[in-house]
């Protein structure tokens, strides 16, 4: 069955892009906050799951989407908090307990599901976000229909990411937490609270996280379904790599995986390959990209936990 | 004479005492856990005693109960000792579930096709090519890392969802029996491994499981494979100057512990299943991880906490039968009780606190 | 302070001490590798907390938990190992923890430029403000270390081992900026284990031993001789050197040997180098020159991107460092924790280490425990290693003991080359004339022996021929009696060899 190079890339799919990126952008970017003070947060496919399943439950139950959305930064930041007590406080292993919690998440959400609505599938529909149209953007001839309209969390997604441009590279906090990740001892030397700032990272990357959770379960669909993440905490970890642990490069990265992602979704509609096939895609992406990043990934900080005698 | 013997049964008495104390850690990480869940219950309306209970009659109740948990346990075996192979490498081999498919699958291609042989060539053979066809998803991740530097979380994360989509592919497609279910046809009858229990579904599975808690052992301890990879493990830099190929050994590490996932999904296939089914594996590969944390990274421990998670799992299904609570509080323990073994002063400090 | 007594688990590193600094001076505190100095600033910097003992400032007692505590009292520390993050510039660094912010949010870059560059300017440091730390050299780091102590605000200066990283020049300048400070009323405390310094910059000295203060002396009352007894309680240094020897031959020759760096810049630009049997060649240079490449490439860890290493008339360059091991070079490397053992693994498993694929193995697949065990009780006879039992995790034991499980795992080989880079490192008194008198006993025996130490009096000490290294290059080769201290420590430096 011939198929239309059309068919499959279009503008639609440029949207579907940037709609698919949004989720890992947001994880890739807590996931930045995190190593760059010293701790590797592979809960985020956890943080992500729990938050959609929280928010979907917030918004359940007040009819407000945006409580949603705040519900389940809330519920990202409180996981963040757990893996940094764990890791930071009591010095564990950090990559044991993001995989604890990941378990946890997949656990507790099929559980929580089932018990408030009855099937260990999916949730009920309820509230979305709406997605809005910029006026004047919109009737752009080629542009506009790929970025006029779209859900506000994915215009707030380069919004996010000069934000955390900004605070990274030009304040004081940012160099606190960048000397934190590097070298902990100076950074206690020069002054700086080493531990707060650790907290900080790590509950800052859950609450990144939860936005992204929310994104997938109050925005892109309107329901929370078991493992709807799919994967994307992970590939969020490979976007942070791809992208230097630079906000902007993280942007970049997210993009080129979201772009994947809308090309298997557009590719399975088109019925073209069997589903499974193209269902591997952005997986077998991730692992060629991490491949091609040969020696040239050199993280931000070490990773040992900080200990003060 | 008996100087020596006194002095070695010292020795054994301070190494038992010192394998005890060090499970103490493992055993109130499990009852914390086990606590938490119970609150989880509690507040979502269920009475964690009855569901307890339920789980521990429905695993230990009467005989079909032991071979059912005993079952449950056997594929968790081979995935924990998986894991546990890597991370005395250093590696941290989460794609276990992946192995097991394809492992699983290339077993019962050959269970299915090479029918006319004798079963004693038969078994072997598919057992065999289970293993090899895991340790060879396992080896592509240790190639990435070792030729690339990718970091075998990512890998074998990612590579574990290939494996599931690429073999519920062929399941569907090439391989797919006549039918609704997206399975294989059955193996023939040559490839069985024999259920030793009946009416339970306990296959001969577990004797190779077992065997395989002895290999394990001995490799680690006792070869120069093991010393190898356990120098690599513990500090790669001093490994790399005493003369040990960092690149061999990590390759090494993947592909036995790719094996062994590898081998668990044969069994599981050849003794239980007899023919590939799509999802068959409901997370055998993160039980293995949670079990090898649970058991101290330890070969002997690892098999005792698989009985355990096998318990979880089938007194599970008969709690939720009996009680209606849903099966995932086992996924929940078991997410806590990894959480408590990551952080091991925490523990302690707790245990101190009660101490005083 | 008075009274100061810090221990850490196992080892007493500070037992009632009382020591006390006049204002203005600059004071020295001696003593040998792990004597307590720098636990005990760490102490008055907040690093640590005691745990007996006061602390009196200008007379007031004070407890100091941290270092923002410290700095608020004026007190500055220039560590050892550098508090410097790589990645953040030179203002960025000297600003840490106090940078000015516009409308509270924003960094005020123009503002610390201006202010740093005021301090720069008034105290005579001149730095590349704007340049990343990983660009500078050692020197110029400690520069801005000196920088970032004063900018905070530290009146009272505590020095670290500064000459560490310095060439003899560089340490000349640094002696001229430390006598600047003092003109300018700044108090410096000078830790050191080099006599010779401490009396050539210093008003008083105060010695540490063991844990325990000895005595604080008044420099013109002092020599090396009386200080030497105080921190050792006896004369050292014996001299290990023999003659000339008749009959040696070239064990390890290198030629043209050229190597990338971690960071993919040149480090060794054409090695040309010859240690014979019987000879102990010493290999003198300050750290950073391209020793620590040279040993990875000779021993196998790190490739070589142009040149040939030969052992014993075989070209060896590409061989893998197991082979290496198994043709009879022998390592002590210089980072032991790194590099040298396993502590987690048993004293046994680390000393059959190297060998577990020969002499240790039974089949090809076992290991042979009967062998690995007689061999490490006459390994732990032969060389005094003091452990509970074989099978005592190697971390239980004392550094100095750690270092003869390593002599004596790479010795008991009875090896053709001996590659012993920093080998008496970290060690105290006993532990480090143990170790040189088995490297001498090595060269005797007929090894090759190539001492590399950033320590010029070991290499005074043991060396029969010297070499210096600069900037990934062999400037100079010469027999130990044919030179001096102050041409080794001239051509260290990098100045012209006639």
């Amino acid at each position: 069955m011939m198929v239309n190079l059309l068919d499959v890339i279009n503008v639609g799919i440029f949207a579907a892009a940037l709609r698919m990126a949004t989720p890992i952008v947001y994880a890739a970017l807590g996931g930045m906050f995190s190593e760059r003070v010293g701790v590797v947060n592979i809960g985020m496919e956890g943080m992500m799951l729990t938050s959609a399943l929280g928010g979907v439950t917030v918004s359940y139950y007040t009819g407000n989407p945006w409580l949603g959305v705040a519900a389940a930064v809330a519920i990202g930041g409180l996981l963040g908090l757990i893996h940094a007590v764990v890791t930071v406080k009591y010095a564990g292993n950090q990559i044991v307990s993001g995989t604890g919690l990941n378990i946890l998440a997949m656990g507790f959400t099929a559980y929580m599901s089932q018990i408030l609505w009855g099937s260990r599938g999916a949730s009920e529909s309820v509230a979305g976000i709406k997605d809005i149209t910029i006026p004047i953007l919109s009737d752009v001839p080629v542009i506009g229909p790929i970025i006029g309209t779209h859900s506000p969390l994915v215009y707030l997604m380069p919004v996010v990411t000069a934000i955390c441009y900004i605070v990274l590279f030009r304040t004081p906090l940012g160099l606190h937490i960048r000397a934190v990740g590097e070298h902990p001892t100076a950074a206690e030397t020069a002054g700086i609270d080493v531990v707060k700032i650790k907290y900080m990272g790590v509950i800052v990357s859950g609450m990144l996280a939860g936005l992204g959770g929310a994104f997938l379960s109050l925005s892109h669909l309107n329901l929370f379904a078991r493992g709807m993440t799919g994967g994307r905490g992970f590939i969020a970890l490979a976007a942070l790599i791809f992208g230097k642990w630079m906000p902007f490069g993280v942007l970049g990265a997210g993009l080129l995986f979201g772009f994947a992602d809308a090309l298997q979704m557009r590719l399975q509609s088109l019925g073209i390959l069997p589903p499974q096939i193209i269902l591997m895609i952005p997986y077998v992406l991730t692992v060629a990209i991490l491949a091609g990043m040969v020696g040239r990934a050199r993280p931000p900080s070490d990773y040992k936990p900080y200990k003060r005698e | 004479m008996t100087e020596g013997l006194a002095a070695a049964a010292k020795r054994a008495l301070t190494d038992a005492r010192r394998s005890i104390e060090g499970a103490m850690f493992q055993v109130a990480a499990i009852l914390l856990a086990f606590i938490v869940g119970a609150l989880v219950l509690y507040v979502s309306g269920y009475d964690p005693v009855s569901a307890y209970a339920a789980m521990l009659m429905g695993a230990f109740g009467d005989m079909f109960g032991v071979g059912q948990t005993l079952t449950q346990a056997t594929p968790i075996i081979f995935t924990s000792l998986a894991f546990l192979v890597s991370s005395k490498a250093g590696l941290f081999n989460i794609g276990a579930e992946g192995q097991f498919l394809v492992g699983a699958f290339t077993s019962s291609l050959v269970g299915i096709y090479l029918g006319g042989l004798p079963w004693v060539v038969h078994i072997p053979l598919a057992l065999l090519a289970g293993a090899i066809a895991g340790g060879a998803w396992g080896l592509i991740a240790a190639v990435l890392k070792a030729r690339f530097n990718a970091h075998e979380v990512i890998t074998t994360m990612m590579l574990s969802y290939v494996a599931t989509y690429l073999t519920g592919y062929m399941v569907n497609y090439p391989f797919k029996a006549p039918g609704w279910v997206s399975q294989t046809v059955r193996i023939a009858p040559s490839a069985e491994l024999p259920r030793i229990l009946p009416p339970t579904q306990l296959s001969a599975g577990i004797l190779v499981a077992l065997a395989l808690v002895a290999f394990t052992a001995y490799l680690l301890q006792k070869t120069i494979l093991g010393f190898e990879l356990r120098a690599i493990g513990l500090n790669p830099s001093a490994a790399e100057s005493a003369g040990i190929s960092i690149n061999r050994g990590i390759m090494t590490a993947m592909f036995l512990s790719g094996a062994m996932a590898g081998l668990g999904g044969a069994c599981e296939i050849l003794g239980v299943h007899r023919r590939f089914i799509q999802g068959f594996s409901p997370g055998y590969g993160w039980d293995g991880l949670a079990v090898a944390l649970v058991g101290g990274l330890d070969p002997v421990g690892s098999l005792l906490a698989s009985i355990l998670f096998g318990a979880l799992r089938s007194g599970g299904m008969i709690m939720t039968r009996s009680t209606k609570v849903p099966l995932d509080i086992v996924i929940i323990l078991q997410g806590l009780v990894i959480i408590f073994v990551a952080a091991p002063t925490f523990i302690r400090s707790l245990l101190k606190r009660r101490s005083k | 302070m008075q009274g100061i007594t810090k221990s850490f688990p196992g080892v007493v590193a500070n037992d009632h001490i009382d020591f006390s600094v006049e204002k203005g001076e600059i004071h020295g505190l001696l003593g040998e590798n792990g004597a307590g100095k720098t636990v005990l600033m760490s102490i008055l910097y907040g690093l640590y907390r005691p745990n007996e003992g006061r602390i009196l400032v200008d007379g007031r007692e004070v407890t100091i938990d941290s270092p923002a505590h410290a700095m608020r009292l004026g007190i500055g520390m220039v560590h050892q190992h550098f508090m410097l993050v790589p990645s953040l510039t030179v203002l960025e660094n000297i600003t840490l923890g106090r940078e000015p912010a516009k409308n509270g949010f924003l960094l005020d870059r123009k503002r610390m430029h201006r202010d740093v560059k005021e301090f720069c300017d008034r105290y005579r440091l001149d730095v590349d403000l704007a340049a990343p730390i990983y660009d500078l050299p050692v020197g110029v780091q400690q520069r801005v270390e000196i920088l970032k102590a004063l900018y905070r605000g530290a009146d009272f200066l505590i020095l670290d081992e500064p000459t560490a990283v310095l060439t003899p020049i560089e340490a000349e300048e640094l002696f001229g900026a430390v006598r600047a400070l003092r003109a300018e009323g700044k108090t410096v405390i000078f830790i050191s284990h080099k006599l010779r310094e401490v009396l050539a910059i210093c008003d008083r000295i105060t010695v540490l031993k063991r844990g325990r203060m000895v005595d604080t002396v008044a420099t013109e009352a002092a020599t090396e001789e009386s200080l030497t007894q105080m921190m050792v309680g006896r004369k050292i240094i014996y001299e290990f050197r023999k003659g000339e020897s008749a009959g040696q031959k070239p064990v390890l020759t290198v030629r043209g040997l050229k190597a990338l760096s971690d960071r993919g810049i040149s480090a060794l630009k054409g090695i040309d180098l010859e240690v014979l049997s019987h000879e102990i060649l010493g290999l003198a240079g300050v750290e950073g020159n391209g020793q620590t490449e040279l040993v990875e490439t000779l021993t196998g860890l790190r490739e070589a991107a142009e040149g040939t290493v030969t052992l014993d008339g075989e070209d060896i360059t590409g061989e893998t460092p197991l082979e290496r091991i198994r043709r009879g070079v022998a390592h002590i490397p210089e980072d032991r924790y790194k590099r040298g053992v396993i502590p987690d693994f048993s004293v046994m498993e680390n000393l059959i280490m190297c060998g577990q694929r020969d002499r240790y193995a039974r089949n090809g697949v076992a290991l042979d425990f009967r062998e690995a065990s007689s061999c490490s009780d006459q390994m732990m006879r032969d060389y005094q290693i003091q452990a509970p039992g074989k099978d005592t995790p190697l971390r239980n034991l004392s550094g100095g003991n750690q270092q003869r499980v390593v002599v004596a795992r790479e010795f008991s080989r009875n090896p053709r080359l001996v590659l012993a880079a920093q080998p008496t490192r970290g060690l105290d008194v006993g532990a480090t004339e143990y170790v040189r008198g088995k490297l001498a006993e090595m060269r005797d025996n007929g090894a090759a022996v190539l001492l590399i130490s950033a320590d010029l009096d070991e290499i005074w000490a043991l060396s029969d021929r010297i070499a210096v290294i600069y900037e990934g290059r062999i400037v100079a080769v010469k027999p130990v009696n044919e030179t001096t201290e102050q041409e080794i420590g001239r051509l260290m430096a990098g100045g012209r060899n006639d």
